[in-house]
């Protein structure tokens, strides 16, 4: 046993390491993105985990899955909007159920603080009809692993553990085990399960439902779902939120708790506790689904139930031991100082000689002649160039939006239809769009704005930069007289803004490449 | 004892590193800790910050309680303002005095610091003016953990061997920057409160000291400034307006 300091995203990947996964699979996205930084930085000497970066997140998903069908036990990681990208294959994985052990830690961002929405994973894992774990510290995060890889061994299902911003980016120590060895290869040769034809899958669909009193039963029976009766106002807490309330209590306080951190949710407890008080408060970072679970269409009779849904806490947002506070009816605590009112705000920015910069700057004057020109961007660093002083980009949506929104725009015939995306962000979900535009051809101008690097996760490697990029852009079928590659610095501007006037001229597709390494990935190789 | 801290600055100034000092010194203690930090988008030239605790009890929420927090630790000025209402009553506030301008409405800075400075349990620190003394401004942030260290429950070996421990892989030399840099901030920070508690007003005192020679700081020194400051008003502005530092043992 040792101890070691460790982000909880990095207690989840040393767990999954300890646990004996052979590979982990994952698309950068925060706060999900050190989970596999950190198993490839440990494993990197031995060599003998399986860890690269995949294109978007569904490719992640069933590497994962084709590496559990051999056996071995994997984790996959993403980010909660990066969970709707694999849907498909997490979905369908649900069905067709596991061989190795397989994990997926999704992390998600209630209050936003590097995402486009807060959508709350724990109704995937209730979706796909999948147990979910949802750890309260770093310490069990990483028992959690251990335990997640033997329940999806044991009833061959994927295990979800559900992380939040908070934990993933909090440090704190952790007590580790000695490390299991890697399963041996052992494909599956249940053919039928892996065949999801009509026939197939209805059995299969049975067999997952089937399951489901099993992973009731533990999820009754689990550790993590604690429940102490005391007096008659009672607390639900899910996952770490539980700390906020601990923090405002003292020992002897009078709630009656249930803790819930394993999902489904336990109902035989929930019912125990239902029944022992008079008011029910529910603590919850993300959506209300244990709140809104409880109460159900038309409340409980003799238990009020409070929680996001009845202004006790609020709708949205991130929930923090001061909220908890407030909703438990305590009064505040003195401060040695007001809250400050009219204090300028510090917004991120693009770097100091950041390519987007100048890039935008060139389609801010190559669009002058436009009245008010609107531009489909993604997401990204260049995402940035929404703020002041650039305000160059009009939308950021999901990752690829901006060419199929330009293409749509185009076609309803709105003109000029132009999208500003990321090189890795291109090759996540930009080339389909991009086939598609110019196979219908599409009055639309792409700029791709190839930077070498994944810069706003923290410069991973980019799967579609350089050569690779230009040969899938040539791929998809475009005039090659209409793929312009320019160099994003203050001195080319007026060629540049040259080029993109010819592109904005061009009736059909056409593609503007703008080649510069990022500065943060240059310092950092 | 429990001991809540609330880390801030901008983007890339290195409040994570100052935080590894303390998160490795609280292990080294034997205490509880846990430390929110933000990764992500905020970290391009944003407003950042890191709620860090210790304790030798279990520490249950990872973020601060409003009125809970000892200290604000700041590696810029402005930043202060955006979590002081976190602090306990007699909590204190360890700020940069050298403001990082990425925004065009970054207030007036002698306002600014006359706001700050009219917070009685302050230390004021040039940690611009130390860090280039040190060798690199880049060690602002160390300077500022210097800064903190008479106000913790580290001793200054336990810190340092954890300044040296972030720095040991980029070389002695850089080892050897970040240092002085503590060292300096551990010396001005003192020699601040020495000025403020011989009577001098703080924002005076944060005037003085970013023009003091840094290796000659001693706290010893202090009361002949309040002293000498006292029977010449125009003694400060000389000094300010002089293109040269000045010793601590006195002009
Ligand atoms: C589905 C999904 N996965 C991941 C993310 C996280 N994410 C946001 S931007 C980005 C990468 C952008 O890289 P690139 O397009 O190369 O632009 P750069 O930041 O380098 O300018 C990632 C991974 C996300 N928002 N959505
Ligand atoms: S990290 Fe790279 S891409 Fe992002 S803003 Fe900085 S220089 Fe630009």
């Amino acid at each position: 046993m040792s101890k070691e300091i460790l982000l909880g995203d990095e207690a989840i990947g040393l767990g999954a390491i300890h646990a004996g996964i052979s590979g982990v699979y994952g698309y950068p996205g925060t706060p999900s993105t050190e989970i596999f930084e950190f198993i490839e930085r440990k494993t990197k000497k031995n060599g003998d985990v399986h860890a690269f970066w995949s294109t978007n997140e569904k490719v992640a998903y069933e590497e994962a899955l084709g590496m559990s069908w051999a056996g071995k036990r994997v984790l996959v990681c993403m980010k909660h909007v990066g969970l709707n990208v694999a849907a498909d294959a997490f979905m369908n994985s649900a069905v067709t159920g596991t061989n190795g052990g397989l994990v997926l830690a999704v992390a998600d961002d209630p209050g936003m603080h590097s995402s486009q929405n807060e959508q709350d994973s724990r109704y995937f894992a209730q979706f796909a009809l999948i147990p979910c774990f949802e750890p309260k510290n770093q310490q069990e995060g990483y028992d959690m692993m251990l335990e997640a890889f033997e329940l999806s061994e044991a009833l061959e299902i994927p295990v979800m553990v559900r992380l939040i911003t908070r934990i993933a980016h909090s440090r704190s120590s952790v007590d580790t085990v000695e490390a299991l060895p890697q399963n041996p290869l052992n494909p599956s040769k249940e053919i039928k399960r892996w065949t999801l034809l009509p026939n197939n899958a209805r059995v299969q669909y049975k067999h997952l439902t089937e399951k489901q009193p099993e992973l009731l039963k533990r999820s009754e029976n689990s550790v993590h779902n604690e429940l102490e009766l005391r007096g008659t106002r009672g607390v639900i807490s899910c996952g770490l939120v539980e700390n906020y309330l601990r923090e405002n209590l003292d020992e002897d306080h009078d709630l009656s708790i249930l803790s819930i951190r394993q999902y489904p949710i336990p109902a035989e407890k929930v019912r125990t506790l239902v029944e022992h008080v008079d008011e029910l408060l529910i603590l919850e970072d993300g959506y209300p689904l244990v709140e809104n679970t409880v109460r159900g269409l038309f409340g409980l009779i003799g238990t009020e139930v409070k929680g996001r849904m009845t202004g006790e806490l609020p709708r949205t947002g991130e929930l923090n031991p001061d909220l908890v506070r407030g909703a438990l009816g305590l009064p505040k605590i003195e401060a040695a100082h007001s809250p400050s009112t009219n204090l300028a705000l510090r917004p991120p920015s693009l770097c100091k000689g950041c390519p987007h910069t100048d890039s935008f700057k060139a389609l801010n004057d190559a669009l002058n002649t436009f009245e008010d020109p609107q531009v489909f961007s993604d997401i990204g660093c260049y995402t940035l160039a929404a703020l002041p002083p650039l305000e160059a980009v009009h939308s950021c949506v999901a990752m690829g939006a901006s060419i199929g929104m330009a293409a749509g725009a185009a076609h309803a015939g709105y003109s000029p239809a132009v999208a500003a995306i990321g090189d890795s962000t291109f090759s996540h979900g930009g080339i389909t769009p991009m086939l598609s535009a110019v196979q219908q051809n599409v009055n639309l101008n792409v700029l791709i704005l190839d930077n070498d690097t994944v810069g706003m996760t923290g410069t991973q490697r980019s799967m579609s930069t350089g050569r690779a990029l230009d040969d899938i852009v040539h791929g998809t079928g475009i005039d090659p007289e209409h793929v312009r590659i320019i160099l994003p610095l203050p001195k080319h501007h007026d060629q540049n803004v040259k080029i993109m006037r010819e592109e904005l001229a061009h009736d059909g597709p056409s593609v503007i490449i703008a080649r510069r390494a990022c500065i943060e990935s240059i310092k950092g190789h | 004892m429990q001991k809540n801290i609330i880390l801030a600055g901008v983007g890339g100034q290195g409040i994570l590193s100052v935080a590894y000092v303390f998160d490795n010194a609280a292990l080294d203690a034997g205490f509880y800790f846990k430390q929110a930090e933000v990764h992500g988008m905020a970290q391009r030239g944003g407003a950042v910050q890191s709620n860090l605790r210790y304790s030798d009890a279990k520490i249950h929420s990872d973020l601060i309680p409003e009125g809970r927090c000892d200290m604000v630790l700041a590696v810029e000025p402005l930043e202060v303002m955006r979590y002081w209402h976190y602090l306990k009553p007699d909590g204190w506030v360890v700020t940069s005095i050298t403001p990082f301008v990425n925004i065009p409405d970054y207030p007036e800075i002698d306002t600014l610091l006359t706001d700050l400075a009219a917070f009685p349990n302050i230390v004021m620190v040039d940690t611009g003016h130390l860090a280039r003394a040190a060798g690199n401004l880049r060690s602002q942030n160390m300077v500022t953990v210097g800064a903190t260290s008479n106000l913790l429950d580290f001793t200054e070996e336990q810190l340092l061997k954890h300044v040296e421990g972030l720095f040991a892989r980029k070389g002695e030399k850089i080892v050897a920057v970040n240092r002085k840099a503590f060292l300096y901030g551990r010396a001005a920070g003192a020699f601040f409160r020495a000025l403020v508690d011989s009577g001098l007003d703080a924002f005076k005192a944060a005037k003085l000291c970013s023009k003091i020679k840094p290796e000659t700081l001693a706290v010893e020194y202090a009361a002949a400034w309040v002293e000498r400051l006292r029977n010449n008003g125009a003694l400060l502005d000389t000094i300010l307006e002089s293109g040269s530092n000045v010793s601590a043992e006195g002009p």
